[in-house]
């Protein structure tokens, strides 16, 4: 085997320390950003403060865009996971005539700008006679999360092994028992995944959001309405909140995958 | 057994037998893939096939029209060969073709030296990799906005410390091609290290003791066997690149006006439906060729199901 020599080691690490810099150098500026005294900003950074995060936690409107974000968040994952637990099933594990053409529409709204997503929505709202509102949002979202949640636990899926379902329905267990006690269980890491990248997507989500909740506001776009009206340190200052919030749930998953694995060695 | 896991199979000799068994379609729909699959097939006919085809049946509907109901006409596409209304899609297509190279080159170093020299740490670099699409993108363009702009991090860096002035790196073509560049590098990275992750070892071994050079392998075995990743990780770039909203709009300043900025104008401000539906449908020819070669030619079993 061509052994990979110690200098061209170092060579591909500063590689990849390089392309990780660059990925999250904007959201250390953000986070330095927010910490920022002064109103306009401005680098070096003449003086720390915590202000612009008082005023964030003291303003009403922010509260509720946060509310409307983590309802909308929460809806989106759990509908996602329910449609994708069953559609993984579709994509992965069974053999079906059509499979192969849902395998390809379910991954066309991931291959598909989200903006122009959004403004078909948009469209197809008005025409149908629905108000925009946070709770279309929800439906805007799902159409985009949903199939990615599917591949995130077809991923699982085509790591099972159905000879596990079969052997509980020779043992005589129903198709229900079969799904609850044997499907369900051995599934569980991807729907948890997938249920996190769902809420983590949708939180994030602004072109989709855009278009779609009408009167009501996410996080993300208070966050373009702000860039357009005038830069105020609040939108750093939210900034980084709205990532420590995904920082924390990624630390959740992260650790109940570390549990599940701790289970699973136990037992063996 | 076979009943029992629903995998019903109809031979002429069943309908013989005292419960008639379901025949057609309704066969077909009984199966245990079929009804799984329902659901999200119901949220993609609703939810995309549908929104698409009537964007479609708008595009050629008279202009100003909030109605499908009358009679076609092109009116809308010639309007926007006339007044040069499609230079916002050329602009796309550039900017969105300019990305993905740009990816395409920076990307397969790092995804190979993920998969080949880091292999042992590949899940948290992967996770690294995919973190970021977990704050939202306009956010993180203000955060570049504030690394580039004039007395931001970088100008004032330079002045502060080595007392080089700059002038403001925003509001450009380069800048929003910058945004792109970063805003999609994740979508080019993420598929090209699953394909390169396809290649087997013994391949690249075999070749190199048949006496193959590291260029030939990278020619002859690395790049077309890991192919399935870096076309699916193209094709994402420049579809969703294409598409762009805040990128020009935060970075660019609108010094580029994109496609789907136009569209937006036409569908809000404009209230211009059957016009912003002609622009869409640019939008879903060239993003719905793209997908349908692609899709074609690869086999989704074989990249989400290898173990």
């Amino acid at each position: 085997m061509n052994e990979i020599r110690r200098p061209a080691r170092w060579l591909y690490g500063t590689l990849i320390a390089l392309v990780l810099l660059f990925v999250y150098l904007p959201m250390m500026t953000l986070v330095m950003a927010s910490f920022s005294r002064s109103k306009f900003f401005k680098f070096p950074i003449p003086q720390f403060a915590t202000n612009w995060y008082a005023d964030v936690f003291a303003s009403l409107s922010i509260r509720s865009f946060f509310w409307t974000s983590l309802v909308i968040a929460l809806l989106v994952a759990t509908i996602a996971t329910v449609l994708a637990f069953f559609g993984a099933l579709a994509f992965a594990r069974y053999r079906w005539a059509g499979r192969k053409l849902y395998q390809k529409i379910l991954l066309l709204p991931i291959l598909f700008p989200q903006a122009v997503l959004g403004l078909a929505l948009l469209l197809w709202f008005s025409a149908i006679g629905v108000t925009p509102s946070w709770q279309a949002a929800v439906f805007a979202h799902l159409v985009w999360i949903a199939p990615i949640t599917t591949l995130v636990i077809a991923i699982q899926v085509y790591a099972f092994d159905p000879a596990m379902e079969e052997a509980a329905v020779d043992l005589g267990a129903t198709r229900w028992q079969t799904l609850k006690e044997v499907t369900l269980p051995i599934l569980t890491p991807g729907i948890v995944s997938g249920f996190l990248s769902a809420f983590l997507l949708s939180w994030a989500n602004f072109p989709l959001s855009m278009f779609s909740t009408g009167a009501d506001q996410t996080i993300p776009e208070w966050i373009s309405a702000k860039i357009q009206s005038g830069y105020t340190p609040q939108v750093p200052a939210v900034g980084t909140l709205t990532m420590l919030a995904a920082v924390i749930v990624m630390a959740l998953g992260g650790f109940a995958a570390w549990l599940h694995a701790r289970r699973r060695a136990g037992l063996a | 057994m076979a009943q029992a896991t629903g995998i019903v199979t109809i031979t002429p000799g069943q309908s013989a037998r005292a419960a008639p068994e379901p025949s057609g379609w309704r066969a077909w729909l009984r199966q245990p893939g079929v009804l799984t699959a329902l659901p999200m097939a119901l949220l993609m006919l609703t939810g995309f096939v549908a929104p698409l085809l009537l964007v479609v049946a708008f595009a050629f509907m008279p202009p100003q029209s909030f109605s499908i109901l009358q009679p076609p006409t092109l009116a809308n596409f010639q309007e926007i060969f006339a007044n040069s209304f499609y230079r916002s899609f050329l602009a796309s297509l550039y900017l969105a073709a300019a990305t993905t190279l740009i990816c395409m080159v920076v990307c397969y170093p790092v995804a190979y030296a993920m998969v080949r020299v880091f292999g042992r740490v590949a899940g948290v670099l992967a996770l690294l990799i995919t973190a970021p699409l977990f704050v939202a993108d306009n956010l993180r363009l203000v955060g570049w906005m504030l690394f580039l702009v004039k007395g931001g991090v970088l100008s004032g860096a330079l002045q502060a410390w080595f007392g080089i002035a700059t002038d403001s790196m925003l509001y450009t073509v380069s800048a929003t091609l910058f945004g792109l560049v970063y805003t999609y590098l994740p979508f080019m990275l993420f598929p090209m290290i699953m394909g390169i992750a396809m290649v087997p070892l013994e391949m690249r071994e075999a070749a190199f003791d048949l006496g193959a050079t590291r260029w030939q392998v990278l020619k002859e075995v690395d790049i077309p066997l890991a192919m399935p990743g870096i076309l699916i990780g193209a094709l994402m770039t420049f579809i969703l690149a294409a598409g762009a909203l805040s990128e020009p709009r935060i970075l660019g300043g609108s010094s580029v006006v994109m496609i789907a900025q136009d569209i937006q104008n036409e569908f809000t401000f404009a209230q211009n439906w059957p016009k912003g539906s002609a622009l869409s449908v640019l939008m879903i020819l060239v993003a719905g060729v793209l997908a349908v070669t692609l899709l074609r030619r690869i086999d989704l079993d074989g990249i989400f199901g290898r173990r």
